[in-house]
């Protein structure tokens, strides 16, 4: 198959040609990209083969950072200058991170907002972190596809915050990915797991990663994937579980790790070594060289084990059963329970999650590689590579949305486990005689006290006409896109003023860091900024003039006049000659155009769209 | 000036500028009345999102590409709200110019509130007693049995429709509103457990 196709200046891609789209799992501590060739995903080893690349980055003061493997051998030795379990990071704020506790040896620098990792190259913030990572992915997977790639789908913890997806949707920007979309880890492993064994039903998906825990239930459904609650823990997995071995051991060996961190993270290591050790044998032979040279040394058994991990593993089963409640199941209604990440492979989490659910969870698809494989099936879909038709993803917000009302409380304006995309509005009166302007104040969370909310954005809308309390009327409206991603806005109803804001998270990065890092990044220093959004822009005119002419094609005849068909055609052809210039404006422009004559097409195809939904199905079919 | 906090709540509103001018029993293809076949609903919704969700679109103009994303949220909020007899009930109400104002009016029919308050101090005795679950078990199928009379009649007074009838229901709402929140506290401790 030739995937690459270079087409004639000014001539339109090709509708069927293959779109390079790929999933990434960018884990806490291993990352994984996969893509679907010949019709099979899997995920792509490197050069050595190696599929799990680590999610560990250490920072040199005169040299490009090291991604992988050999950062994660330099952890004991570079502490402060090697991050690792970078994702905990995402989308926190400093206060966030302190309460994290003594987990992360890093040095910050000082100030509010978005957490920057000092090290040899300068501060760092996660999303640059992150950003490295999908880096040394995206360069994998252009080298074994054999181009440039037109997509990535990339997963997140269901159970991540708007701060947390935004966050990362930037690094994938920052990386230089067009992201098709943000992905649900266990919708992905559910989609990776239903189409391979074609199974239907309800099923658990129990995922346990390296730091986060995840609990979906789906329907599945003649290739419908229906997520019917979610639940979990964004801060919980097999890193606590390393950091309580750790611990124990420093205790044991009498030593104080907080005066020398490259201790600590000697002792990070070993504990997972151990870790892994005691998912076979009995006990685990483990030694730690204090400060003064000698040694101690020890052995860990099960029980002492069992005390230290099943604290931890034992915080999955509130969620479990909060996300039964909310599906409105029982155990009993359950098909499968399936098990995700790396830490599902240790015997006393799998014991758990059999005692919850009471039946053996299967594990019989890799849990480290699911999930980008379930991540590279959509992104196909995304690319436009396959027929949708025979599936579809419907997955839900994991945490209520609100925003600030008097005395400090929220208002809960979409409920958690509300299929997206949604929009949601509600009105609120002006309080006071002559108030010209709200403050919204918007947050996350289930509590009913807004110092117990994440607060995700702040905004006001000014201009209101002064008038008597209580005859203002304001609209607040929210929106979540199909990424789980929320923008809000704002109108008062008998003045008309309005504001929107996308929702940019307190402790993210504004577009403008992100359009700068772009620039200064090293990949992009070497290509001139204005060919770059050239190129990007006659991509985007291909994109939509193929999209216009498919659309032509099929409902053209049957829904416009000649007249209207006519304007259609004179934009075409004018975005098809600016397409052929060089000017990037003029193409954002033209496609402007096109997009205004087409909007009643589109609400014409739409509603007739409704008519064909419904249509073909009797109502005695149904029962 | 402080603002924050400077917000008063009105009241709900419901479903965004509709993308499609269509209420919610005619997005569905169903006919409106407050008897609805839950399972023939979730085909149809299944349906509808085959046919407009905005993986549907990735490829698409950008017009539809919006639209797409405007109808998927109006069949999630349509679905959301034909599915629970609850706000199905309220759903027909605003159709028909009533207005439920669960959040602005408190005056509720006081024998039902004697009969709330004695609920809610069983509810609060439970929170305190060491040995709460049978206790919880029984609340909540006493709650269950008072939205399930609530919900019957609910479907009667929507029938029928006049002037008197539509305020009846408009109480029942209101009251499956307050059942509905005391249910979810019940569940909660249930969880807790």
């Amino acid at each position: 198959m030739a995937l690459l196709q270079i087409s004639e200046p000014g001539q339109s891609t090709a509708p069927h040609q293959h779109r390079l789209a790929v999933g990434i799992d960018l884990g806490t501590t291993n990352s994984l990209v996969a893509s679907v060739r010949s019709g099979m995903a899997d995920t792509l080893p490197d050069a050595e083969g190696r599929h799990l690349l680590p999610s560990v980055v250490r920072y040199f003061g005169n040299a490009q950072p090291l991604v992988g493997e050999q950062a994660l051998a330099d952890a004991a030795t570079d502490p402060f200058n090697t991050i690792a379990s970078v994702k905990r990071l995402m989308g926190r704020g400093l206060d966030d991170v302190k309460t994290l506790g003594g987990a992360l040896p890093y040095n910050f620098e000082p100030g509010s907002g978005m957490p920057r990792i000092s090290t040899a190259a300068g501060p760092v913030s996660p999303v640059e972190v992150s950003a490295e990572i999908l880096r040394v992915l995206k360069l994998r997977a252009e080298l074994a596809l054999g181009g440039e790639l037109s997509g990535a789908v990339i997963t997140v913890p269901a159970y991540f915050d708007d701060s947390q997806r935004q966050a990362t949707k930037d690094a994938g920007r920052l990386a230089g990915l067009t992201v098709l979309r943000l992905l649900n880890e266990p919708t992905a492993a559910a989609v990776a797991y239903g189409l391979d064994k074609k199974a239907e039903g309800i099923f658990a998906i129990y995922d346990l990663g390296g730091g986060t825990f995840d609990l979906s239930i789906l329907r599945l459904n003649q290739g419908v994937f229906e997520v019917l609650a979610t639940a979990g823990d964004s801060a919980l997995g097999g890193d606590d579980m390393d950091h309580a071995i750790a611990h124990w051991m420093l205790q044991q060996a009498g030593v104080d790790a907080s005066a020398d961190p490259r201790i600590a993270r000697r002792a990070l290591r070993d504990a997972r070594k151990a870790k892994h050790v005691l998912s076979d044998a009995p006990w685990a032979e483990v030694s730690m060289t204090r400060p003064d040279g000698s040694v101690w040394q020890g052995r860990l058994g099960q029980e002492e084990f069992a005390a230290l991990v099943d604290p931890i593993i034992g915080r999955t089963a509130a969620p479990c059963r909060k996300a039964m409640r909310d599906a409105g199941i029982a155990p009993a209604d359950i098909t499968e329970v399936v098990l995700v990440g790396g830490s599902t492979r240790m015997p006393r989490v799998r014991q758990r999650a059999a005692d919850i659910f009471g039946r053996t969870p299967l594990a019989d698809i890799d849990p480290d590689r699911v999930v980008a494989i379930g991540a590279a099936i959509q992104a196909d879909v995304l690319a436009g590579n396959k027929s949708s038709e025979e599936m579809l993803l419907l997955d839900v917000i994991p945490l209520s949305l609100g925003i600030e009302i008097m005395g400090g409380m929220v208002e809960k304006i979409i409920p958690r486990n509300s299929t997206i995309p949604v929009a949601k509005a509600q009105d609120f009166t002006t309080f006071k005689d002559g108030q010209t302007a709200m403050a919204i104040h918007v947050l996350q969370g289930e509590r009913d006290l807004v110092s117990h909310c994440r607060s995700l954005a702040r905004f006001e809308l000014r201009g209101i006409p002064p008038m008597v309390a209580g005859a203002g009327r304001v609209r607040v409206t929210f929106q979540i896109d199909a990424d789980g991603l929320l923008s809000v806005s704002a109108q008062e109803l008998t003045s008309g003023v309005a504001s929107n804001v996308t929702v940019k998270p307190s402790y993210g990065l504004s577009d403008d860091e992100i359009e700068r890092m772009l620039r200064d990044s090293i990949v992009h220093a070497l290509e001139d900024n204005d060919v770059r959004s050239l190129r990007e822009r006659q991509v985007e005119a291909d994109r939509v003039v193929a999209a216009v002419e498919s659309a032509l094609a099929s409902d053209g005849a049957a829904l416009l006049s000649a007249q209207e068909r006519a304007s259609i055609d004179g934009e075409l052809a004018r975005l098809r000659s600016l397409r052929a210039g060089g000017d990037a404006a003029g193409i954002r422009e033209g496609i402007d155009a096109l997009d205004r004559v087409t909007q009643e097409f589109a609400a014409r195809r739409m509603n007739a769209g409704i008519g064909r939904a419904l249509s073909g199905h009797r109502l005695d079919e149904f029962g | 000036m402080r603002l924050r906090g400077e917000l008063h709540h009105l009241t709900p509103t419901g479903v965004v500028q509709a993308a499609v001018e269509k209420n919610f029993f005619e997005l569905f293809g169903l006919p409106v009345s407050f008897d609805v076949d839950t399972a023939d609903l979730a085909v149809r919704y299944r349906e509808l999102q085959r046919q407009f969700h905005p993986d549907r679109y990735a490829n698409a103009t950008g017009p539809e590409r919006r639209l797409s994303l405007e109808i998927t949220a109006q069949i999630n909020q349509g679905f959301q709200t034909l599915r629970e007899p609850l706000s199905r009930g309220r759903y027909l109400l605003a159709l028909r110019g009533v207005d439920t104002d669960e959040h602005t009016d408190t005056r509720m029919d006081p024998e039902f509130l004697v009969e709330q308050m004695e609920l809610r101090e069983s509810l609060d005795e439970v929170r305190h007693s060491a040995q709460g679950g049978e206790r919880l078990e029984q609340l909540a199928s006493r709650i269950d049995s008072l939205l399930r009379t609530r919900t019957e009649a609910l479907g009667r007074k929507l029938s029928g429709g006049d002037v008197d009838e539509l305020q009846h229901a408009r109480q029942l709402v209101r009251e499956m509103q307050f059942l509905k929140k005391t249910a979810s506290e019940i569940e909660e401790l249930q969880e807790a457990e």
